[in-house]
């Protein structure tokens, strides 16, 4: 599904290389995790995936079932399968939650050459999406994201991520910012769009989602690498030890 | 009359018309004598460059075609027409509407006329502390326009409707609405009117009375417009305009409110949109003189291509004006580098006890907005429209009526989709 290769990345404006080789396969179906550090460059692989400016492609390839990402504009990417739950999503005055939302359906499905959802089809699917999410309807007319409480945003997220119905979920940091009850809400939610033919990549910090979200591989990543790749137990080891045990057996 | 002599202000003779206008006309050609026409070094056009306005000719402006409906088609109402500033009766609907007089200016004949207590009147205190001469000229040589009078809230909403049909035509036009207790107005205005327009409506809204207008101009780019509203509201009553601005060489729009009566309200909302020699001017000036009004400016731009986009605002509240609520909001969105906006947003204030709040922005498309929504497949494109029509949102909101509300965003769409 998705294969990142030897990915170098620095910034455009200014001198600094932020990952330094990164090596990941996610295969049809799997549920990796990526832990790791404040810093480590977690969010700057999410952005680079999803095509954000400002970064510099210095190395290295992404691909998603074999198509060059890193060659296509963002909106490509995500008509392409590939979506981005953001660490910290956009408010966006002016523009309803609704609104937005069928706007990027249907440019989806026109990017596909599909056709377009009907709006009694999507009023109806976003209602059932919102209703499991535990979404107030109010939230849905309300522009995007503006005045969303941190869980209402994280929520939002996985709502879109539910109408979008990507091939490739990437989720940064879903459950910082969230009590114990919107993570189960969340992690149910994900799990919920667990499918054969659909991969996910969760980036956290914690282990504590990935005791609703149970990764088939963990990831750890420092100082813009992967050092470290195992089973979900390599999860509860740096729940029990921290991240130095592992990083100064891998330095 | 020549335009040599409308330069020279002294020499300019007061248009024919109805007796009862006459000494409000021969005022207004006065004052203009004394102030002369607006020039380059007056303050009042710092931003703004007068003289295509008062050049002796109107430049040629093309003739507007295309294929889109005119604006409010859709829209129930009592269409009153003129052609390059002349009434056209026979492209006017029949001017007969349960609750509401409608004349024309130009064969307003009673000895007294109810309006004459607000022809030229409404104008001349405008013109303190700041000299409005185009106005003034208006008054005092415009020979046609409509007097309306509303005694009872009328079924549907009377829409101005100006037409071009002579590429180099210099039109007046001089209107003036009085809304009596109890009732209320819808007024529509829209359409090219000539090649150069200065038009004046003074509109006098009685205590409890309410006063919406809604105006679509613009969409012509090459004509030159100077327009004033000179509006008097009573106790209670209400005053609300907005007007959408698509393209246009030139265009000034001049507000001038008085709050004279306790508990008014007065909304003035602009959305414009333009690239290359677009040049918006808004001037609004709002005088709170009563206990308790609140008013309310919102002024959106989108420019880019060299557009150039004013705002001069200013709100005054005099000294027994107590518990005024005076909001303020003007904002620019330039699309590139090459758009420009000049502001210059103004608060005086004599009483003590006031809530008065100004704000002016000029940004750019937030770049992360526009990747959130692209990350969600939304084309570049449509993503900045999307983005655009949100920053005008807060403007448009201050249309009342949903059905204009609605055609002004699907207007200002198609105005988009056609730049992309
Ligand atoms: N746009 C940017 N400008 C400057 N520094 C950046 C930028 N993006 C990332 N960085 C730096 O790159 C490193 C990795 O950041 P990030 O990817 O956010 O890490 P993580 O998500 O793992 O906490 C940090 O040192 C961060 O300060
Ligand atoms: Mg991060």
């Amino acid at each position: 599904m998705l294969k990142i290769t030897n990915l170098h990345v620095g910034l455009e404006e200014e001198d600094k290389a932020i990952l330094k080789g990164v090596d990941l396969s996610v295969g049809a179906g799997e549920v990796h995790a990526i832990m790791g550090p404040n810093g480590s460059g977690k969010s700057t692989l999410s952005y680079v995936l999803a095509g954000r400016d400002g970064y510099e492609v210095t190395d290295g390839s992404a691909a998603l079932d074999g198509e060059d990402l890193l060659e296509m504009e963002p909106e490509e990417r995500a008509a392409a399968g590939l979506f981005l739950a953001f660490q910290y999503p956009v408010e966006i005055p002016g523009v309803g939650n609704m609104t937005f939302l069928r706007t990027a359906v249907n440019a989806q499905r026109k990017a596909r050459g599909e056709e377009e959802m009907s709006a009694a089809d999507f009023l109806k699917a976003i209602r059932e999406n919102a209703k499991t999410l535990k979404i107030d309807p109010d939230m849905l007319k309300r522009p995007v994201n503006v005045g969303f409480s941190g869980g209402e945003k994280k929520r939002n997220e996985i709502l879109q991520m539910a109408m979008l119905e990507p091939r490739m979920c990437v989720l940064d940091e879903t459950d910082s910012g969230l009590d114990v009850d919107a993570m189960k809400l969340v992690s149910e939610g994900v799990n919920a769009l667990r499918d054969a033919g659909r991969s996910f990549l969760v980036i956290t910090h914690y282990q504590r989602l990935l005791d609703h979200i149970k990764p088939d591989v963990v990831h750890i990543m420092a100082d813009g690498r992967i050092v470290k790749t195992g089973g979900p137990d390599l999860a509860l080891e740096v729940e029990n030890n921290g991240y130095a045990d592992i990083l100064s057996e891998v330095a | 009359m020549g335009a040599a002599e409308k330069n020279m202000g002294a020499a300019i003779t007061p248009a024919d018309g109805p007796a009862w206008a006459q000494s409000a006309r021969d005022d207004a050609a006065a004052r203009l004598a004394a102030t002369g026409l607006p020039g380059r070094r007056d303050e009042y056009w710092k931003y703004t460059d007068p003289t295509s306005l008062t050049e002796p000719e109107a430049a040629q402006a093309a003739l507007f075609k295309s294929d889109e409906s005119p604006f409010f088609d859709g829209i129930d109402r009592l269409r009153v027409v003129f052609v390059d500033g002349v009434f056209d009766a026979d492209a006017s609907d029949n001017l007969t509407l349960e609750g509401v007089e409608i004349e024309r200016l130009a064969e307003a004949n009673a000895d007294i006329h109810w309006a004459k207590g607000i022809f030229g009147v409404l104008e001349a205190n405008g013109q303190i502390p700041v000299v409005r001469p185009l106005a003034a000229l208006n008054t005092a040589t415009a020979a046609d326009g409509v007097l309306i009078r509303v005694t009872k809230t009328p079924s549907r909403p009377i829409s101005l409707v100006y037409r071009h049909a002579d590429e180099r035509s210099d039109a007046m036009l001089h209107h003036v609405v009085r809304v009596e207790s109890g009732a209320s107005l819808t007024l529509l205005e829209n359409g090219p009117a000539a090649a150069r327009f200065n038009k004046v409506m003074e509109i006098d809204v009685a205590d409890g009375a309410e006063f919406h207008h809604v105006r679509a101009q613009g969409r012509d780019h090459e004509r030159r417009v100077a327009t004033h509203m000179f509006a008097r509201l009573g106790q209670e009553s209400v005053f609300k305009s907005f007007t959408l601005t698509m393209n246009g060489v030139l265009t000034r729009n001049e507000v001038v409110i008085e709050l004279t009566g306790d508990d008014a309200v007065a909304h003035v909302a602009g959305a414009a949109v333009g690239d290359g020699d677009f040049h918006h001017d808004d001037t609004v000036f709002i005088t709170h003189d009563a206990l308790r009004c609140e008013s309310r400016q919102v002024f959106k731009k989108v420019l880019r291509n060299g557009a150039t986009g004013v705002f001069q605002g200013k709100i005054l509240v005099k000294k027994d004006a107590q518990k005024t609520d005076g909001f303020q909001l003007s904002q620019a969105l330039l699309l590139d580098d090459d758009a420009q906006f000049l502001a210059k947003p103004e608060l005086e204030i004599y009483a003590d006890d006031v809530l008065c709040s100004h704000g002016s922005t000029t940004g750019a498309i937030d770049e992360d907005a526009l990747f959130y929504l692209r990350s969600r497949g939304v084309p570049t494109v449509e993503a900045q429209d999307l983005l655009v029509l949100a920053f005008l949102a807060e403007a448009i909101e201050e249309v009342e009526a949903e059905d204009i509300a609605e055609e002004l965003n699907t207007r200002l769409t198609g105005w988009l989709e056609r730049r992309r």
